[in-house]
């Protein structure tokens, strides 16, 4: 057998490196998630939510911690040192499932001798997530026909801002989702005319809607709306569970997918129809050739334009929608800077998820865990003895870690950012 | 009968350049007209104006003998008109059924894509016509020749029946162009008329029923191949006397100067483009590297020069093993780096031509002390290359992306040839250059050879290697064929291994 | 040896040049600040009230059009130039009894320009030089808070030093805090490929949440017990001097500002480092192959530009509030996006730029405060301005120009390369 080559055998060290690392962190686990536990201590995870009543009340999780992280740890440990001896092949498992034993033992530890409600935390993940998947969404719809858009976070903070502005001023909640989805439109027309009509670089133009939405709303918050305060009452969806007790009902299931507001089902149903209308639809295909290669679509007689024009408006629509989750959706009124990043975290999500709206929700639940999980921390404070505001760092060092690691292993749109000359 | 197709005195102009000047052609059906020029002679927007993509300022064209107006594209196709073109216009993501119907799509239940039908009518297509194409492939796991297939295919899918081919076989060998003559024959025999577009006098000979050739936007002249001959076209394409060969006396080879040995390169996606390639160099000889495009050559001189790892295999400067070198220490060791694609790796743009004269010695004196750039000393050994090379241009604070095509690669030139160098690594220093520069290069390095320096000449234009090559080394799918002298080689031999024919 | 006709050539248009460049700019500015009079106006609703009877009343709606964008106006012009009348009053006063009190406080308003153009200097030129490399450095803002806090730290936790050590060591440490929290975004682009748009973003957050905590744990002004999040104040060793009576707070910072300008100047245009930097903005792929050193130029050029805008933020500490507080920058770092990109990338521009910014936003505080104009209107002429100076056609188009105004000076580049 030849002897290897030099690319080779730095890959196969690369490897013995990954089985190390494993095995440290099945030590880590063991060593950090073990101390301060007395051995008979119990977690307690709640499996109920405490807003409604449920038909059937399902036992709480009663998780004997020690034991529990010692098998934890026992099966990374295990897996890292059978990737030492004979490597995997396919190195996104292994991360899958270290992580979750990591995250699982971590939750278990935090939670000793307390209890916390487990599905609070996977309910609140859900709701973080939905305003990263939509942000997700609208860039993939703009990214998908080569048009970068960095200017998810402020078509979805003026969204959040207008939804508010005219629920209240109309009295129609549904005419303050109507107006955040035009909001959102707007914008994206005028990144749309910047960046395909004038030829201005993609990230400065995504720049231009950034901080003009921050300096409107704000603006606009302080000369209006805290003059007039009734422009800013509370208006927000009923729950699902509201408006059909029943299915709020259902245990587990209940909490978790129907205690939420109409705006994340519409995000999931976004997402599906998003996926087939890229790879299934006439639409799909030509929005793609675009992205890829739009002189050849152009030759083969597809207006460019118009195409790029519709994609980013419609992402403009998705992220109005993104917008109205922050309020009408969640909290009911605007506050300054509301969006706080999501907008650029969706932006990794999307990146992430490899420009497909199925990997962006993958991305974006794990975005909306982190979110959710630094919460959560912040109640059992005195088990966690880490300030709160590094927990509120969390889902953005998070991020930080996700784009390191996957770049050059994702394939964006092969003409994205790159402005298209007729000739 | 009319002629299928008719061009009427078609006028273009561009800024600072009357492109195509009264132009008048006409296409016979089942016609293969072949229209031959140099690089910059109006071919291409002649037909991307017949192609919709460019609109005449004057003249008419008409198809089938009723006058039309083609604005876009599509207007183009649904007149029957389909054009394959230089560089394809093929999505390397998609598959060959998603290229072939995309703007065509057959939609099934309303919306949804078909792509089983349009499969299927591929496949038809692919059984009339003898084009060999798996709809379900896609298009960056085929070979050059395949895709050519596939370019093909998207027209006869739209039922044209005048295909335009532009320089189809820039990146054939060949044998590949045999068989794409035998495609264009077949095509011809069930009623497709053809335009074929070439530089090249032998092919346009051995292919066209009628030869247009083109020179400076005008129409020089219209024949047959019969009434011809190359060096006869030669001259209307250049309207003087061509020297199809270089004046050079024979090679004096000293010491090796480049050792390469048993190299193994891989690719951006960790596929083997180069593998166990071992040859040498040596002082005052050129070694020319001739084969098809995309056979590895492109990997191997990213190699030598640092700018790709090299898996596998010794590289060896005067006695000093660069393998693991980087750019700028492979630049130092006295090599001299004429890039692919003059544009994107020799020059910035947007810089003066003085800067770019310096692009790779800003930091060594005397251009620079220590930290700081000498500015007196870079543009006056500026102004002194500029005359030496005799490069056009108002001056040497012109921005580079307003020099001509011919001057940007002198600026090159004039920097590489002005270091200490020992070796030259050139690769394709002529593409799309006009005739004069060409000559100008040639002589250039055929000079660089005789004072001593080592040459290795990569080019996928086999005239330029006989012409200018001591030694032969022909490459296929990444390894060496053969290595000959130029005395023995042929373009019928070359042919042969570009194509992966060894002999005996 | 004598300069060659081509050289004098170009001299002598340089003068037209420099017009044409300034042109751009100007009615960018111009055209932004018209704009967002609507804004004004939109916003008020004694005006849209009066608008809404336009056809019946077409004199009382512009007249109040017109009194709301004069009060506004005239609210920026003393808060830039301050009160004339009491101007004039006070010179007089000064020329007959030399009482200097009552000038330093007339002239207070036009002072502020100048020390409110102070760290937009520096911001400005952290974010062109990000421009130079092709690097867009959103981080700024971050990037200040990160080298106050160093620099507050040094301030105060060190004393005995004499001034002409003191104040230096705490300006380096501040900048070198920057250098190092941009150096990680530029360390990450550099060997993974990871977009400097995200992680500075991302690293703003960071730097946000950090502050936050240092405010109210270990760099708290009387420890566990003290009740507001701000730091001690720093020792007067560290202060960058004042030169003119209270309140003018006019400080050293200034003339820092305006060498390290000419040093970034320098640096960029007349050094080897500076035109590997270039260089690679321009054209990465030939950068690469005449063997400049593509990922040391990142992570360099990100490190200067955060040193950079931490300076800003050194500045501030050092010679305006002597503490760290959460909140000191108004947006500083932000503001320099639009500001570098005004400057068109030049650190002539640059400082130009910045004096306009600063009296702009010092103006528009005396908006805010007189006309109730909220500052954030600030942003808005930012957007409008950096979208009219990145797509000039517009301006040529509006103002029918015949001349090529502007040019490339900002270079960057998508997710990919």
């Amino acid at each position: 057998m030849a002897a290897r080559t030099q690319v080779e055998r730095s890959r196969l060290l690369a490897q013995r490196w990954r089985g190390l690392f494993y095995l440290l962190v099945g030590l880590a686990i063991l060593v950090f998630f073990t101390s301060e536990t007395c051995p008979d201590q119990i977690a307690t995870l709640g499996l109920n939510t405490t807003r409604s009543v449920q038909w059937v009340r399902l036992p709480d999780l009663v998780v004997p911690v020690v034991p529990a992280v010692w098998v934890l740890a026992a099966i990374v440990l295990a897996l890292g040192m059978r990737d030492l001896v004979r490597p995997f092949r396919r190195g996104g498992w292994l991360l899958g499932i270290a992580s979750f034993c990591f995250l699982a033992a971590f939750l278990v530890w935090a939670a000793r001798g307390t209890s916390f409600s487990l599905i609070g935390i996977l309910s609140a993940s859900l709701q973080l997530a939905t305003p990263i998947l939509l942000g997700a969404l609208a860039a993939i719809l703009c990214e998908r026909s080569a048009v970068i858009n960095i200017a998810v976070e402020g078509m979805m903070l003026s969204a959040a801002f207008t939804s508010v502005l005219v629920a209240n001023l109309t009295g129609n909640i549904m005419l303050g989702f109507v107006a955040a989805m035009a909001t959102g439109a707007l914008l994206a027309a005028w990144h749309a005319v910047l960046s395909i009509q004038f030829k201005v670089n993609q990230i400065i133009s995504g720049t231009v809607i950034n901080i003009f939405a921050i300096g409107m709303t704000n603006f606009l918050n302080q000369r209006l709306m805290q003059e007039y305060t009734d422009l800013n009452n509370e208006v927000t969806f009923p729950y699902l569970s509201q408006m059909f007790p029943d299915l709020g009902k259902i245990p587990i299931v209940g909490p978790l997918l129907f205690d939420q507001s109409p705006i994340v089902w519409l995000a999931l149903i976004l997402l599906i129809v998003i996926q087939v209308a890229l790879f299934h639809t006439r639409w799909g295909l030509r929005t793609r050739a675009v992205g890829e290669h739009p002189r050849a679509a152009d030759t083969l007689g597809i207006d460019v334009f118009r195409t790029r024009y519709i994609n980013v408006i419609l992402g403009g629509v998705v992220a109005g929608i993104a917008g109205a989750y922050f309020t009408l959706g969640s909290v009911g009124r605007f506050d300054k800077l509301m969006t706080s990043g999501r907008g650029f975290i969706a932006m990794a999500a999307m990146i992430f998820g490899n420009w497909t709206p199925i990997g962006a929700l993958a991305s974006s639940l794990i975005f909306g865990f982190a979110d959710a999980l630094q919460v959560k921390l912040q109640i059992l404070i005195g088990q966690v003895n880490i300030p709160y505001e590094f927990l509120l760092m969390l889902p953005y060092i998070v991020t930080m870690i996700a784009l390191a690691g996957v770049v050059g292993r994702v394939q964006m749109p092969a003409a994205d950012g790159q402005p298209y000359e007729k000739q | 009968m009319p002629p299928i197709l008719e061009l009427d005195g078609i006028t273009k102009r561009f800024p600072g350049v009357l492109a195509n000047d009264h132009i008048h052609l006409t296409l016979e059906q089942g016609e293969i007209h072949a229209l031959l020029g140099e690089n910059g002679a109006g071919k291409t927007t002649l037909m991307n104006i017949l192609y919709g993509l460019y609109h005449p300022d004057e003249g008419r064209i008409l198809v089938r003998g009723k006058e039309v107006k083609i604005d876009t594209p599509s207007q183009a196709i649904r007149l029957g008109i389909g054009m394959v073109h230089q560089h394809f216009m093929l999505i390397p993501v998609f598959t060959v059924t998603e290229n072939v119907m995309l703007g065509e799509e057959t939609l099934t239940r309303g919306i949804f894509l078909d792509r089983a039908a349009v499969a299927a009518r591929i496949r038809d297509i692919s059984a009339q016509y003898g084009l060999q194409v798996d709809p379900d492939a896609y298009i960056k796991d085929l070979s050059v020749g395949a895709q050519q297939r596939v370019e093909i295919l998207k027209i006869l899918y739209r039922r044209a029946d005048i295909l335009i081919l532009d320089e189809p076989t820039a990146v054939l060998t060949p044998q590949e162009v045999e068989e794409l003559f035998k495609v264009i024959r077949s095509l011809v025999a069930r009623g497709v008329s053809i335009i074929f577009i070439s530089h090249k006098l032998k092919e346009v000979m051995a292919i066209a029923d009628r030869i247009t050739v083109l020179r400076d936007g005008r129409v020089v002249g219209t024949t047959r191949p019969a009434e011809t001959s190359p060096a006869a076209l030669a001259r209307m394409m250049v309207g003087r006397e061509v020297i199809l060969t270089v004046d050079k006396q024979p090679a004096r080879p000293g010491e090796v100067v480049l050792d390469v040995n048993d190299l193994h390169v891989l690719d951006d996606r960790q596929q083997t483009r180069v593998s166990g390639i071992s040859f040498q160099v040596r002082a005052g000889e050129i070694l020319g590297i001739a084969g098809v495009q995309g056979n590895g050559q492109t990997e191997l001189v990213e190699a030598l020069t640092g700018l790709r790892p090299i898996a596998r295999g010794r590289v060896t400067i005067l006695g000093n093993d660069t393998t693991r070198a980087t750019p700028r220490h492979v630049l130092q060791s006295g090599v001299a780096h004429i890039p692919e694609d003059r544009q994107r790796d020799g020059l910035v743009l947007t810089f003066p031509v003085a800067d770019n004269l310096v692009l790779n010695m800003y930091y060594l004196p005397p251009f620079a002390r220590g930290i700081r750039i000498d500015e007196r000393t870079v543009f006056a050994s500026a102004t002194q290359r500029v005359q030496q090379f005799d490069i056009r241009t108002p001056s040497i604070h012109t921005l580079a992306s307003s020099l001509s095509g011919g001057n940007q690669q002198k600026v090159i030139v004039a920097r590489e040839f002005t270091r200490p160098i020992r070796l030259l690594i050139a690769s394709q220093p002529t593409r799309g250059l006009d005739v004069g520069s060409i000559e100008y290069i040639h002589q250039r390095i055929v000079e660089m050879r005789d004072q001593g320096c080592a040459v290795l000449l990569v080019s996928p234009e086999l005239d330029e290697i006989l012409s200018l090559a001591d030694r032969i080394v022909v490459m296929y799918h990444g390894k060496i064929m053969d290595i000959l002298p130029a005395s023995q080689a042929t373009p019928e031999k070359l042919g042969l291994l570009m194509a992966g024919v060894r002999e005996g | 040896m004598a300069r060659s006709p081509e050289i004098s050539q170009a001299r002598v248009s340089m003068w037209q040049r420099v017009a044409n460049a300034m042109a751009l700019p100007v009615l960018s500015l111009l055209s932004a600040l018209v704009l967002s009079a609507v804004f004004i106006l939109g916003s008020d609703l004694k005006v849209l009230t009066a608008f809404s009877q336009f056809f019946s009343d077409p004199a009382r709606a512009l007249l109040t059009a017109g009194k709301a964008l004069a009060d506004a106006y005239g609210a920026l012009f003393i808060g830039v130039f301050g009160d004339p009348a009491k101007i004039f009053k006070e010179v007089g006063e000064f020329f007959a009894t030399g009482d200097t009190q009552g000038l330093a406080i007339a002239f207070y308003p036009f002072s502020e320009n100048f020390v409110t153009a102070t760290p937009y200097i520096f911001a400005g030129l952290a974010v062109a030089f990000g421009f130079r490399c092709g690097l867009f450095n959103i981080g700024a803002e971050g990037q200040i808070y990160v080298g106050a806090a160093a620099a507050a730290f040094v301030g105060y936790s060190v004393e005995g030093l004499p001034w002409i050590i003191h104040a230096p060591l705490t300006f380096l440490a501040g900048a070198l805090a920057g250098a190092f929290w941009a150096g990680i975004a530029g360390f990450l682009k550099a060997t993974r490929g990871a977009h400097e748009v995200i992680n500075t973003m991302m690293l703003n957050y960071v730097a946000f949440n950090l502050i936050h905590y240092l405010l109210n744990g270990p760099m708290k002004r009387g420890g566990a017990a003290g009740t507001i999040p701000i730091s001690r104040n720093i020792v007067e060793s560290a202060y960058l001097p004042t030169f003119f009576p209270e309140p003018i707070r006019f400080h050293a910072g200034f003339i820092v500002a305006l060498l390290v300008a000419v040093l970034v100047w320098w640096l960029l245009f007349k050094t080897t480092l500076g035109f590997e930097i270039r260089t690679v903005g321009a054209n990465l792929h030939a950068a690469r192959c005449a063997g400049i050193n593509i990922s040391r130029s990142f992570i360099l050029a990100m490190a200067i530009s955060g040193a950079l805008a931490a300076m800003a933020g050194a500045g501030e500490v050092m010679g305006v509030n002597h503490n760290l507080a959460e909140g000191f920058s108004p947006g500083y770092g932000f503001d320099s996006i639009a500001l570098a990109m005004l400057g068109g990338g030049h650190p002539l521009g640059v400082v130009l730029a910045a004096l306009l910014f600063g009296t702009l936003r010092n103006g528009a505080t005396k908006m805010q405060s007189l006309a109730a104009i909220p500052i954030d209107l600030v942003s808005i002429v930012q957007a409008f301005v950096i979208m009219f100076v990145a797509a000039p056609i517009i301006i040529r188009r509006l103002y029918r120009l015949k001349t090529e105004v502007g040019g490339q000076m900002i270079l960057m580049r998508g997710w990919g390369d």
